[in-house]
């Protein structure tokens, strides 16, 4: 959008106090659970307790009888239902598709984690369907399981699929491996590294549910879901699982306590929920608990990767080679085979010139939940294994963390990386200085010093991250096996009165959009926020729309918006003409009027819209009444938000207690609408960046394949006083390729923090001996790596 | 949840009297027994509710004792002025259990009774070796906690106060597991009045325990040092995912010697 266009006083680039949040503070919002339908049942899903059993049996006579049974369904009353699709494809190096073994909506003949959901109980109260579902005879037999990738891969391992032999979903690859290889033959020096990156546990405060519902008088459904794209949801539902006609579907996902991208996926639950409704002839409400959560939502991150950096005695990157074998869990959920590649191997040249790289990967099946997308999906594991090989190549060459990274600094735009990515623009010296600045690294060595007086072991680390964002240009997502398009889409709705209603594509779940995108329309129709609604999630309501993950909403669901608003604008700029009796060409649109250039002639926005929806005066003829437009907007490529995070650590040696001294994030998101919005999408990514680095881990036990971690007992999430007070800065080069400069900032937190604080506390460490740890950097961990350094 | 029946008691003999009867179990704050209950681990077939027994409430010095009512909520303790006074490390020691509910709620009696092998209180109870007063009896700390979640108490035998003799001197450093914040270990070192030394240990093993290796050192120099450096033998002691028992065995020395330095 033109700076021209905007309002004197625009509230483009104002910390605007959040309109949601009146109803959010107030108790009003509306998650699915406050949603109740007449004659409401409930849901329970018995779940496999075994991570490996072939189902030879399950009785449910007994079941049926208890109290307040509706109805009960396994797989065998899913006949014409078929198995969840995975919504990317993914050619190996073979040339062969990858290995897509089906994913019943309820297990079939196998479960294959704990947790696999088995039957579907519905009565007329929640426990009533937990006390019957314990009435469920299932005849299990039990089977060797693998949770691990390791042994997932080992030779004779159990098999989890028939169609997926060894256990493998594909093996891939991106680069040049003869080029890598050349460069490896001439390199100075060869930096190795393996390291794991953790497997995480999403943990949105509130946990998925689901109300599905059967209306016999115009034969359609309503499913109310927690959800983060209720347009996908319902696409993949209706046309891969039930086939059903999609129009009789509507699926809403009204306030949603969180995603992180757990809730993107179509899962089994709903699925179940939407065909038993019409079966049973009542809505059914299902409301997952906190250890349901645990069991069901699909994981995030577990790779582990052997990578190897060859650098010349200048200390230029020459080439990168890296092997990941990630894990993929039980089944392939909705884009689980994206993550580890297109999400991965693609930024593995981090902000660096390295001319060569080359990257395998391997997805593997275990008997654990599945994978898919977790806040950053990929790229936190992309910039994991980029930021810590340059720190330990900076260490093992003498050279100053800041100095090999600027040593290597790509400084042309467009750059075109060897893993297929087109940088359009950045600056990584300014992100760096503005870094080294806001956490006066210069201070740095005093500060170590002192705390070593005080027995503690003091560590600075470094991520200069990189992420692609705004997903996505749909030919370019297609070409590489996305099996959906990555546009967005908006209608701006202007009343007869003048004011609008926006309904976005995009799905807000704590970003703020009712808000950000109020601005970006006030602004260019020079009106104030409180004029302009906002919404979302609701297929109903709203033509399409992609949903939101991936740094998106604003670069692409804002600039549908924006493109929306462009039809506005150009209508009424003919309405203008028309009225003012001038050449359309000579109306110009600013602060809210149009005006006959040069004149002082003008009409505001609302005779506009009055005029379009009560056409006495207009012209008929050739245009058509009303104010209303709508916009798909598909990106012509990635946005690249990029910057450099540092993380000071203190490391107790007594007790490998790491306390996170100071964190400084500089950024660039280019151009910002928010920045108090930003600066919040910033502190909760970086909260759960240290949380992953410092005490998140989900753990399968290596024998049974139960998870260890089933709950906030044992699986380690941050809390406030875990967190230092964040400083935060900002430096923009606006996007070149959206109208609103905008590249996303929504996952950069969690992007760069694991890696500048895994870096801190090595550097830390480093004195005592020690060269590598994996996350989490755990109190038993750290101290467990001094002891053995120390023997 | 499965269902249960609810009784409420009004003294301790109608408490005791309806346990005996039904078999049912004691309800205090109910911060582990209700959390158990939701997830369907625990089935009593009747509660008794001991919260509306004046008598099993209150904090009050008794000559060289100070008595906790066992209905006594840890946030009570905490702020107690009498506790403060008294034996200020265990003002500290209710403070840092769990969060602000869970304070409000739980009690003292209802934390020594269930003897979770990571609670706070059973390292104050054995640390300074406290008297348990009983509707029955008194049993003296070093006899009441027995096995993980095991103590002396009958099925109907019911806490009615804690008798801790006031110390020389007392301190409790917690060590919480990064995930639940319970005890990863807890180590509680006392100097009583007739100036011998316990040191009790939470979290570290499946019950409470006095740690001699630290008594012994301690009783010859209490010093942070001693302590510091009493190798703990790991046998026995528990292993998770937060901590192997060489690394508990590690953090009960260095937690030692941080609770003597805490005490000057």
């Amino acid at each position: 959008m033109g700076a021209s266009d905007a309002a004197v006083q625009s509230p483009l680039g104002q910390s605007i106090l959040r309109k949601e949040d009146g109803r959010f503070l107030t108790g009003t919002g509306q998650f699915t659970d406050d949603v109740n339908a007449p004659r409401q049942t409930h849901a329970y899903f018995l779940r496999s307790p075994h991570a490996h059993a072939n189902l030879r049996g399950i009785e449910t006579a007994r079941a049926r009888a208890a109290p307040g049974v509706v109805a009960i369904y396994t797989a065998a009353d899913l006949t014409n239902v078929n198995g969840l699709p995975c919504g990317w494809l993914i050619t190996g190096t073979d040339g062969k598709p990858m290995n897509e073994p089906p994913h019943p909506v309820l297990a079939q003949g196998k479960v294959r984690y704990v947790g696999d959901p088995v039957a579907l109980v519905v009565a007329e109260t929640p426990h009533q369907a937990k006390d019957a579902a314990e009435l469920i005879e299932v005849d299990y037999e039990p089977l060797p399981a693998v949770v691990n990738v390791r042994d997932a891969l080992a030779p004779g391992a159990p098999a989890l699929h028939e169609q997926a032999p060894g256990n493998r979903c594909y093996t891939w690859a991106l680069g040049d491996r003869a080029a890598v290889d050349a460069a490896f033959a001439q390199a100075a020096h060869i930096t190795r590294l393996d390291i794991v990156n953790n497997r995480l546990v999403p943990n949105a405060i509130e946990p998925r549910a689901a109300l599905a519902s059967y209306n016999r008088a115009d034969d359609a459904y309503t499913l109310y879901v927690s959800n983060q794209n209720p347009h996908v949801e319902r696409l993949l539902m209706t046309a891969f699982v039930l086939g059903l006609p999609e129009h009789k579907v509507r699926v809403i996902a009204p306030d949603v306590g969180g995603g992180f991208g757990s809730k993107i996926y179509l899962y089994p639950e709903e699925t179940a929920m939407v065909w038993a409704s019409k079966r049973a002839g009542r809505p059914i409400k299902w409301v997952a608990d906190r250890s349901e959560a645990f069991l069901s939502d699909a994981h995030g991150r577990d790779h582990v990767t052997h990578a190897e950096l060859a650098l010349d005695a200048g200390g230029k990157f020459l080439a990168l080679k890296v092997e990941t074998t990630a894990n993929m869990g039980a089944y392939l959920s909705t884009f689980a085979s994206c993550i580890p590649t297109i999400l991965y191997a693609t930024l593995l040249a981090g902000q660096y010139t390295t001319p060569a790289i080359w990257c395998e990967v391997t997805a593997v099946f275990t008997n654990t939940a599945p994978v898919d997308a977790y806040r950053g999906a990929g790229r936190p594991e992309a910039t994991y294994v980029v930021e810590r090989i340059v720190h330990q190549a900076a260490v093992e060459t003498g050279v100053a963390q800041d100095d090999l990274r600027r040593r290597n600094f790509i400084r042309t735009f467009p750059y075109q990386t060897p893993v297929a990515l087109n940088y359009d623009i950045g600056d990584y010296d300014a992100t760096l200085d503005g870094a080294m600045r806001m956490a006066d690294v210069a201070g740095f060595a005093a500060r170590q010093a002192q705390s070593r007086t005080r027995g503690k072991l003091r560590g600075i680390g470094y991520a200069s991250y990189i992420e692609a964002c705004g997903l996505a240009p749909s030919n370019v997502a297609g070409a590489l096996g996305a099996r959906a398009g990555l546009f967005e889409a908006g209608q701006v709705r202007v009343h007869p009165t003048g004011s609008v209603t926006v309904f976005t594509g995009s799905h807000s779940h704590g970003q703020g959009h009712e808000t950000t995108f109020a601005q970006i329309v006030a602004a260019r129709l020079g009106m104030p926020i409180e004029n302009v609604d906002v919404v979302h999630g609701d297929t109903g309501r709203i033509p399409f729309g992609m949903g939101t993950y991936g740094s998106r909403s604003l670069s692409v669901g804002g600039t549908a918006i924006v493109k929306a608003l462009d039809k506005i604008v150009a209508k009424g700029r003919k309405i203008a003409a028309h009225l003012l009796e001038a050449a359309e060409a000579d109306i110009e649109f600013r602060d809210g009027k149009f005006s006959v250039a040069g004149t002082d002639r003008s009409k505001t926005f609302g005779e506009i819209a009055l005029t379009a929806y009560v056409p006495h005066n207009y012209p008929l003829d050739k245009l058509e009444p009303g104010l209303d437009e709508t916009a798909f907007y598909d990106p012509t490529n990635f946005t690249y938000p990029a910057g450099t995070h540092i993380c000071e650590v203190e490391v107790d040696p007594d007790t490998g207690v790491v306390d996170v001294l100071a964190f400084t994030a500089c950024d660039d998101f280019g151009t910002i609408v928010n920045p108090m919005i930003v600066e919040g999408q910033v502190h909760g990514g970086l909260a759960q960046g240290i949380g992953q680095a410092l005490m998140e881990h989900c753990v399968y036990d290596r024998q049974t394949g139960q998870l260890l971690t089933g709950s906030l007992m044992d699986y380690a999430l941050p809390r406030a006083h875990h967190l230092p007070a964040f400083k935060v800065g900002t430096q923009v080069t606006p996007c070149t390729h959206n109208p609103l400069g905008a590249k996303g900032c929504g996952e950069a937190g969690a992007i760069g923090a694991p890696a500048a604080l895994m870096n801190a506390v090595m550097d830390a460490l480093a004195p005592a001996g020690v060269r590598h740890l994996d996350m989490p950097a755990s109190p038993h961990r750290v101290w467990q790596a001094l002891r053995g350094a120390a023997a | 949840m499965y269902a249960f029946e609810y009784r409420q008691a009004h003294s301790v003999t109608e408490a005791a009297g309806m346990l005996g009867q039904t078999g049912g179990r004691a309800l205090a704050g109910g911060q582990s027994l209700v959390a158990a209950m939701k997830l369907r681990l625990a089935q009593p077939g009747t509660l008794v509710d001991l919260g509306a027994i004046p008598d099993l409430k209150g904090i009050r010095r008794d000559g060289d004792n100070l008595v906790i009512g066992a209905m006594t909520r840890h946030a009570e303790v905490a702020v107690s002025p009498v506790v403060r006074d008294a034996i200020p490390a265990l003002a500290g020691l209710a403070e840092g259990i769990g969060d602000r509910q869970v304070r409000n709620m739980g009690t003292l009696g209802g934390s020594i009774a269930n003897n979770d092998p990571a609670a706070d209180w059973p390292a104050g109870v054995l640390g300074l070796g406290a008297a348990v007063h009983t509707n029955r009896r008194t049993i003296p700390a070093d006899a009441f906690f027995t096995a993980m979640y095991e103590t002396a108490l009958a099925p109907d035998e019911l806490i009615v106060s804690v008798a801790f003799p006031l110390p020389r001197q007392a301190a409790y450093v917690k060590f919480p597991n990064p995930a639940s914040r319970f005890a990863l270990v807890g180590v509680f070192v006392a100097r009583l009045a007739d100036g011998s030394v316990r040191v009790a240990v939470t979290g570290a093993s499946p019950s409470v325990f006095r740690s001699k290796p630290l008594e012994e050192a301690l009783r010859g120099s209490f010093s942070a040092a001693t302590a510091r450096g009493v190798k703990i033998d790991p046998a026995g002691l528990s292993a998770d995912l937060h901590g192997s028992p060489e690394y508990r065995a590690h953090l009960i020395a260095v937690l030692a010697s941080r609770a003597v330095a805490a005490l000057g």
